[in-house]
């Protein structure tokens, strides 16, 4: 039996669990292909107008895998944690791709509510296990497997690699030190986001994502705002970027959002205003279907050169 | 004395004038949303900030510097982005210097302290229990009288006679409440409005029926939908929207109480295509426009801020359900750059649609030669 998993949104984020757990069942994993012209193109042509690229991007993924596989594996992520739930367009995702995408009907909703206890996702784990007739054992095996995987994953991150991209060391005397913030369904989904990360390396900063900060340390600015923010993807970036204006381990920092994306520009503004706070440098991008590589390359350039002159300058001062 | 000011919404902005002032604060009146507010907001609002979002911002700023020294506001528990607006609008205007006290009323279902203090703040006199009582029992009656008074201004104006009567009835309904000073003056108005718009002359003929649906602020202030009430009125359509700002009030904050926030039918009928809630109105939207169609409208508007989630991903769902059920749909995205003349194309196009399709099927129920008679005429 073949399973589709496509390769947006959630993917970035958890896809060692997800393809482990699932061949350990014994199914045959099948991911779309990476993001391409004829994806986005394919997205745009079924998706709401007004829905961001990374939500046109998972309807393109799963049209991509329609008539591949025997069925498609669409996440409603819920809650992982107690704090916060998903953005609505997580919630809401398979609905929207039932209505949207016509013959579309061996669609997998799995029901992702996993925040109260620990043993919930096992629980769920089980019952997706028993939906392919696997019993106890097997479920639990998979279960184990495709944890460790995640957590090497994890350490992957924390050791300064960027396995999504292939990247495995990063030069350390890189000459800035860059926080790149966004989501990982942008930051590492290297045709939507123009290829942020490599261009970056490639013009001498040494990059570090949400991702390769330990959860221990985003937890510190847990406090820090009023008001929790709703959703688990933005508390880790907005986190992140506290850490980074906090300990001054960056020079700059570059948030990467999609344009119209509706938790961002809550989360842009607030690290817009604290960064002007700290005299952080601080340069959003914005991408959609439409982004050319050009202007992108040329804001990236400039940024990176102020953030080098900038240096300079601090060196002869002191 | 605090000088407390707050977003407008529509008519009740006089109410909750009212409620602050029995309080013992002294009011900073917020003004009708103008153009100048909006531009005003957009001018400090991230760019992809909604529509309401860039009105209140805006609207903070003439009540600050018309003096204002507290403001109050709704809060939420998410996953809709609203419920962080006020900390988010507390961070832009502090950074724009203002100085002020932002007083956040959270829904009491998971908040309960946090309300309590803050409604504490705010009652800066000394009030007995039966106050109490006298002050919620005159400002929802308020609440009530207004709701009313726009739905009967609602259905009597695609009938009126003489055009522009209805809104000039309702105006002067409005102004009567907002100078009621207790209960029994409310009384007394309920029953002259009824005898106000009794007198409006009235055809009889059964008007196109189209509901309008879509996130809360949008819905309810017509200076953020750009009067699209009015304007449907005036084409002789009976137009009604889902939501009302007192059935708003009681299902959001005191059903929240006892955790079950929103209307209960309406979810159950969105349920088997919208399985889980999403934050804002989405799921309203989509089983409102559902009960639309089963009490026989002819059409469903959808009203959304550019970029709002929920709505967006209502959007996507709608245009299938409003299929199943033959009911004609028109989603309206609003935004600053939103024009008047733009939008009433648009629904004149619409209205158009929808009297030819009723048409259709009218005479296909007689049983005439659909084409022929078409021809004919």
């Amino acid at each position: 039996m073949k399973i589709g998993v496509p390769r947006a949104l959630a993917y970035y984020a958890y896809y060692p669990f997800i393809n482990t757990f699932f061949q350990e069942l014994g199914l045959e994993v099948v991911v779309s292909d990476p993001t391409s012209k004829e994806i986005i193109d394919a997205g745009v042509e079924d998706a709401v107008a007004d829905a961001c690229v990374p939500v046109k991007l998972f309807h393109g993924h799963v049209k991509n895998l329609m008539g591949r596989v025997d069925c498609i594996f669409v996440p409603r992520l819920v809650r992982i944690n107690k704090e916060a739930t998903f953005c609505p367009k997580f919630l809401g995702l398979p609905d929207m791709l039932a209505c949207s995408l016509e013959n579309l009907n061996n669609m997998l909703e799995v029901r992702i509510d996993v925040g109260k206890s620990k043993r919930q996702l096992f629980s769920l784990c089980l019952s997706v296990a028993r939906k392919f007739n696997r019993g106890f054992f097997k479920a639990w095996n998979a279960y184990r497997k495709a944890k460790e995987s995640l957590k090497n994953y994890k350490l992957e991150f924390l050791r300064g690699a960027i396995p999504p991209l292939g990247i495995s060391v990063q030069e350390n005397k890189a000459e800035v030190r860059l926080g790149v913030v966004g989501y990982p369904y942008l930051l590492y989904d290297p045709y939507v986001s123009l290829d942020v990360i490599n261009k970056l390396i490639k013009m001498g900063a040494y990059v570090i994502t949400p991702e390769m900060v330990p959860e221990g340390e985003k937890r510190k600015y847990a406090e820090k705002l009023k008001k929790t923010l709703f959703w688990t993807f933005s508390n880790n970036v907005l986190r992140t970027a506290f850490h980074f204006m906090e300990t001054k381990m960056v020079d700059g920092i570059i948030h990467v959002t999609a344009f119209g994306c509706g938790p961002d520009f809550i989360v842009d503004k607030i690290m817009e205003l604290e960064a002007k706070e700290r005299n952080v440098p601080f340069l959003t991008v914005a991408f959609d279907e439409h982004t050319g590589q050009e202007g992108v390359n040329t804001r990236l350039e400039a940024f990176i050169d102020m953030l080098k002159r900038r240096k300079i300058k601090e060196a002869i001062v002191v | 004395m605090r000088k407390v000011s707050f977003p407008y919404v529509g008519n009740a902005t006089i109410t909750f004038k009212k409620l602050m002032n029995a309080f013992g604060n002294e009011v900073v009146l917020p003004r009708r949303p103008t153009e100048e507010t909006l531009s005003l907001g957009t001018k400090y609002a991230p760019e992809f900030a909604c529509l309401p979002f860039k009105i209140v911002l805006g609207t903070y700023i003439e009540a600050l510097e018309a003096g204002a020294d507290t403001l109050v506001s709704t809060g939420g528990v998410g996953p809709c982005r609203a419920g962080l607006y006020t900390t988010l609008h507390e961070k832009i205007l502090k950074s724009l210097g203002y100085e002020f006290e932002m007083i956040t009323l959270e829904p009491p279902g998971r908040h309960l302290k946090e309300l309590i203090a803050s409604i504490k703040k705010l009652v800066n006199r000394r009030l007995t229990f039966a106050d109490y009582y006298r002050i919620i029992r005159f400002v929802w009656k308020e609440l009530q009288l207004l709701d009313k008074a726009e739905k009967l201004s609602h259905k009597i104006r695609p009938l009126e006679v003489k055009k522009g009567e209805t809104t000039k009835t309702y105006r002067k309904c409005a102004e009567l409440i907002a100078q009621a000073k207790d209960y029994k003056d409310l009384l007394e108005i309920e029953r002259e409005i009824e005898l106000l718009y009794e007198k409006i002359e009235k055809k009889d003929y059964d008007p196109l029926k189209i509901g309008i649906v879509g996130e809360v602020y949008v819905v309810i202030e017509p200076a953020a939908n750009l009067e699209i009430e009015e304007m449907l009125g005036d084409l002789g359509v009976y137009a009604e929207r889902s939501m009302f700002l007192a059935s708003y009030t009681f299902y959001n904050a005191v059903m929240d109480l006892f955790r079950m926030p929103g209307e209960r039918d309406v979810k159950k009928l969105a349920s088997p295509y919208f399985k889980e809630m999403c934050g804002g109105h989405g799921r309203e939207s989509v089983g409102n426009a559902i009960l639309f169609a089963k009490r026989g409208f002819d059409g469903v508007i959808q009203l959304s801020p550019f970029t709002c989630i929920p709505e967006i991903v209502a959007k996507s769902i709608l245009p299938k359900v409003c299929a199943e059920y033959d009911i004609g749909f028109l989603p309206v995205t609003l935004d600053e750059q939103t024009g008047k003349e733009g939008l009433r194309t648009r629904i004149e196009a619409f209205v158009d649609l929808l009297a030819a399709k009723r048409k259709h099927k009218a005479m296909n129920k007689k049983g005439d030669v659909v084409y022929g008679t078409l021809l004919g005429h």
